[in-house]
């Protein structure tokens, strides 16, 4: 039997169990005060880290690019200040009715809508997200008024790069744009990459020098509330500008030449012959870099990418021509090289008979010796020459003048093209059968090559370094960025090889040569150069690339340097479908050299040539933007 | 107690101890109201500081109130506060939508709150009646379980967990003090300790992810345990001393959810530190080992069962709030008494002191040295 539970028992268990209820709540109230201990004084530390993220948030302020200038300081890419309008996501409270403002005041198109609309989605934060960039200031004014019914938006001055001279530096400094999902990734994320109105460079060398142009982004640190209102701004960290680069261009000289270029599709390369400086580097027709900065619209890449004339494609260093007859001044440095003696004559009754193959020339020209067959271009010479020399032994010359070559410039590509040999054709028999047909180098193989046609192909820039290796005899190479006063070192050929080269350059426009009509237009200075005609496909019926469709006319080239006595400049036209080189290359080469040594009378002669184009590169640009304006308009409509 | 001959009988008779503490709680909230709107008296601390005065008003006048009183008004008070529940339960059916409360004129009455000292007086009845000799019988159990289990089932069906959590707690601690048998509580942990993994192993998958983020609130940053991180970050970041009065980056720049109400903790240490923490905390253990004292001392066993459950229900109030702001228990709800912004808690707080002072008073004035005990 159990025993009786009575009062005094009660009172008992409910002292004992009083104190048991009130040591477990004192031992509650250590955990808590130990747990209390443990958040804010123990893990302090992490804590207010934590809270400060909470606090502050950081703004990246994108460093403003550093300039491109000239080798005389004269700018060929600077950033212009605009207008811009961003929207940070965290402070837009009514996101319908505020784009639909927006898009009434910037007068918004669909496409550029539906971006926002995704960015906004996707972002997170305070990071903004950009609505328009070169906003005109009447616009900007307009939401500038509106902004306190537009919690969110900001209406900000941004910069913008601009190249003064469009189109003429396209090739040479390339363009900006706002950076690539790989690019992104590729920077491990870096947040600066996707801040509005952030440019990285998408081609040409604003891509090739990006990291010495961005320069060092600034923040502004900023206290905002978990709303994301802003309170208080703390003290910013100030950008740190991208470096100045100064190039070895002449900006004027490589505007004229752009100017000079006209309508033309082609090139034009001018170095100086000593140092290697490029001072003129272009390629034509050309794309104008400030649209593309902006982002370029899709009627106007459309148009770009249709055109014939392959506006997108630098030509410098990326088209790749037979160079014809530009390299007969190389190929007789490679048979007096080879103890051939100068005066020696060949005759040239019209062409060359090798076998069964009667291989032609341009003209009968008699006999002739070295000076003549390069004076007139006579293929007979050279035809013969080289077939009793070989061109195993030519072709480590055309090697040594820059041919074939890959040069240490900042560019994105080059594209080299081939100086060929007998083995070069027999590795290419076993890679690409459709190239080449038979793997041994047969006779045939080297006439071609010797008046620069068949496997022979180079690209301007590497027939512009031949010309300047000709010109001074120095073993220079082209240079870009910076100014060098340095000569290059000797090439180590002969003098008195390269004057018999040299005087016949000099017959080739001032005397009795191809290029007679292309004489420079001055008392003191002449120009001495080499005409070229290249086919573009194999001569049938008679008909020589002369006349017919402009994508099977021949390209003309010219390889040139002045002044004649005492070389300084060197340098290639390429005038492609041109239809030869003294009718199309020589000219464009003499204007450019007239303007190097007298101005004003290079911008008189280009006064009437402009007005037959139909105004100048600037006025054209402009036209032809009005062209795509209307087009794109016609296509949203 | 202060006793001058300056001082009129009924003012020197009040507890003024306690009286202090309360109102040294209280101030601290007021501050801390005053901060969290940004430093300004609307629109907590003013409204806050004007509740804690009537109410405090209210419990000094209910000090005075017999005891005979509120033993015989236990039973009908407990009657109408189940009623407006089932009510309230009633009208939410109705809505289509949960409901809490009660809407009679201005005030709006939330029963729930009314049931937490209400369910203190009928156990404490119900326990004074039950004879000694049947505290460890079956008819021990089973009329209390049924007090108690109607109104949490009620307030759960809200639903309110934290309020069900803390009446259910309340009652099961006046069950242990009432004497009852050892096996009970240990059978009721067994089955819980049992029952949950078991449950857990029948759920869904989508079912044991709300119990996941239930019992780990982190692992749900942007949801529940947005509330906790951040909580956390205020009081950590807080130190030994806290930023400094006004000076709480968390609360004033709304990172902190809920920073006047549920986590009203977490913003005044952020500015007070540690310290201040701390003496909220003996500030609140002080009152609390004051009821304790009152239940200690009380000469009747309803007084002596009244007081211990009040107090717990004071105790529970407090610990599951600090413990929930600093992740110790899961985000269920409960504000801090006195400090919270809101009527409710305050009003349940000083209800519950008001009728420990009453039940102090009568320690005191009671006739006799000698000890009654009478069991009814």
């Amino acid at each position: 039997m159990k025993q009786r539970f009575t009062a005094v028992h009660q009172s008992l268990a409910f002292s004992r169990r009083m104190m048991l209820v009130g040591g477990a709540q004192a031992a509650v109230g250590g955990l808590l005060v130990g747990r209390l201990g443990w958040l804010a004084v123990a893990e302090n530390e992490k804590y207010e880290l934590l809270s400060e993220n909470n606090r502050v948030q950081l703004i990246v302020v994108p460093p403003r690019r550093g300039w491109f200038v000239d080798r005389n300081g004269r700018p060929l890419a600077i950033n212009r200040s605009e207008f811009r309008v961003d929207i940070i996501p965290q402070q837009l409270e009514k996101p319908e009715t505020t784009m639909k403002q927006l898009a009434r005041l910037l007068e918004l198109d669909s496409d550029s809508l539906d971006r926002i609309v995704r960015e906004l989605k996707e972002s997170r934060g305070f990071k903004p997200v950009e609505v328009a960039e070169r906003v005109p200031y009447e616009k900007y004014a307009a939401v500038t008024v509106r902004l306190p019914e537009l919690p969110g938006v900001q209406a900000t001055r941004g910069f913008s790069r601009y190249y003064p001279t469009g189109p003429a530096v396209a090739h040479l400094l390339g363009y900006v744009g706002t950076a690539s999902p790989e690019q992104y990734e590729a920077e491990d994320r870096n947040p600066l990459l996707v801040t509005p109105g952030f440019k990285v460079g998408k081609a040409g060398l604003e891509k090739t020098v990006e990291p010495r142009l961005r320069g060092t982004p600034g923040a502004q640190r900023v206290e905002v509330t978990a709303r994301g209102r802003l309170v208080k701004e703390l003290d910013p960290k100030p950008d740190l500008s991208g470096q100045t680069i100064q190039l070895a261009i002449d900006s004027e000289l490589q505007e004229f030449a752009a100017r000079r270029m006209g309508l033309e599709s082609g090139s034009c390369v001018v170095m100086d012959c000593h140092t290697g400086d490029i001072l003129t580097f272009v390629s034509m027709p050309a794309y104008d870099p400030n649209s593309f900065s902006s982002g370029i619209g899709r009627t106007e890449w459309r148009m770009l990418s249709d055109d014939e004339r392959l506006p997108l494609l630098n030509k410098v260093t990326q088209g790749l021509y037979p160079p014809g007859s530009t390299i007969k001044p190389m190929g007789a440095l490679a048979l007096l090289e080879h103890g051939i003696n100068p005066s020696e004559r060949v005759y040239c009754p019209g062409g060359y008979q090798l076998g069964n193959r009667f291989f032609r020339c341009l003209g009968r020209h008699g006999s002739v010796d070295m000076h003549r067959a390069i004076a007139k271009s006579c293929n007979t010479y050279f035809y013969s020459m080289g077939h009793r020399l070989g061109y195993d032994k030519i072709a480590p010359m055309a090697e040594r003048l820059g041919l074939g070559e890959t040069f240490d410039l900042p560019l994105v590509t080059q594209n080299y093209g081939t100086v060929p040999n007998s083995e070069w054709k027999a590795r290419k028999f076993d890679e690409n059968r459709r190239l080449v047909e038979r793997p041994d180098w047969t006779a045939s193989d080297t006439l071609n090559a010797s008046i620069g046609q068949g496997f022979l192909i180079v690209n301007p820039l590497q027939l512009a370094v031949m010309a300047s290796r000709i010109a001074s005899g120095r073993d220079v190479d082209p240079r870009l960025v910076g100014v060098h006063k340095e000569p290059a070192p000797m090439l180590g050929i002969p003098a008195e090889n390269l004057e018999v080269v040299r005087k016949a350059m000099w017959e080739v426009v001032n005397g009795d040569g191809t290029a007679g009509a292309s004489r420079l237009p001055l008392e003191d200075v002449a120009m001495s150069g080499k005409t070229g005609t290249a086919q573009v496909r194999r001569i049938t019926t008679g008909q020589r690339g002369q006349s017919g469709e402009w994508k099977y006319r021949d390209h003309g080239l010219f390889v040139f340097f002045a002044p004649s006595d005492k070389p300084r400049y060197a340098g290639s036209v390429v005038i492609e479908h041109g239809m030869g080189g003294a009718r199309a290359a020589a000219p464009v080469a003499r204007d450019v050299m007239t303007f190097l040594f007298d101005r004003e009378a290079a911008m008189k002669n280009l006064a009437p040539l402009e007005e037959q184009w139909g105004g100048s590169l600037a006025e054209r640009n402009e036209r032809r933007a009005a062209e795509i304006r209307a087009a794109a308009r016609t296509q949203s409509a | 107690m202060i006793s001058s001959a300056l001082i009129p009988q009924p003012l020197a008779k009040l507890p003024w101890r306690l009286l202090f503490i309360v109102a040294a709680i209280a101030a601290m909230g007021l501050a801390t109201l005053y901060s969290a709107a940004g430093g300004s008296p609307r629109p907590w601390a003013l409204r806050q500081g004007i509740v804690l005065l009537v109410f405090l008003c209210i419990a000094l006048a209910m000090s005075g109130i017999k005891e005979s009183s509120i033993k015989s008004a236990a039973f009908p008070l407990y009657a109408a506060v189940l009623l407006m529940l089932i009510l309230v339960e009633m009208l939410g059916f109705v809505g289509k939508g949960a409901q809490r409360w009660l809407d009679v004129g201005p005030v709006r009455l939330q029963p729930s709150e009314f049931m937490k000292p209400i369910v203190v007086l009928v156990l404490a009845r119900f326990y004074a009646l039950l004879p000694p000799a049947d505290t460890r019988r079956w008819r021990a159990i089973w009329p209390a379980a049924l007090l108690l289990g109607a109104p949490v089932l009620l307030v759960m069906m809200q639903p309110d967990l934290g309020t069900a959590l803390i009446i259910l707690f309340i009652g099961a601690t006046m069950m242990f003090v009432a004497g009852l048998p050892w096996w009970l509580f240990a059978g009721a942990a067994g089955v819980v300790a049992i029952a949950a993994p078991t449950a857990y192993a029948f759920m869904h998958d989508y079912q044991r992810r709300r119990v996941l983020i239930f019992l780990d609130p982190e692992s749900d940053p942007l949801g529940s345990g947005y509330h906790l991180s951040q909580s956390k970050i205020a009081i950590g970041s807080g130190g030994l001393f806290g930023k400094g009065y006004l000076q709480g980056s968390q609360s004033h720049l709304d990172y902190l959810p809920e920073g006047h109400t549920d986590f009203v903790f977490s913003a005044m240490v952020e500015e007070w530190g540690f310290l201040g923490g701390l003496i909220l905390i003996l500030a609140f253990g002080m009152v609390i080992r004051w009821g304790m004292q009152v239940s200690m001392r009380a000469r009747t066993r309803f007084s002596q069962l009244a007081a211990a459950g009040l107090t717990s229900a004071i105790f529970f109030y407090v610990a599951i709030n600090l413990m929930m702001v600093m992740g110790l228990a899961p985000v269920v709800g409960v504000p801090l008494p006195l400090v919270s912004y809101g009527g409710s808690a305050v009003m349940t707080i000083m209800l519950s002191l008001g009728l420990l002072m009453a039940l102090e008073r009568q320690n005191r004035t009671a006739s006799g040295p000698g000890r009654a005990r009478i069991p009814a």
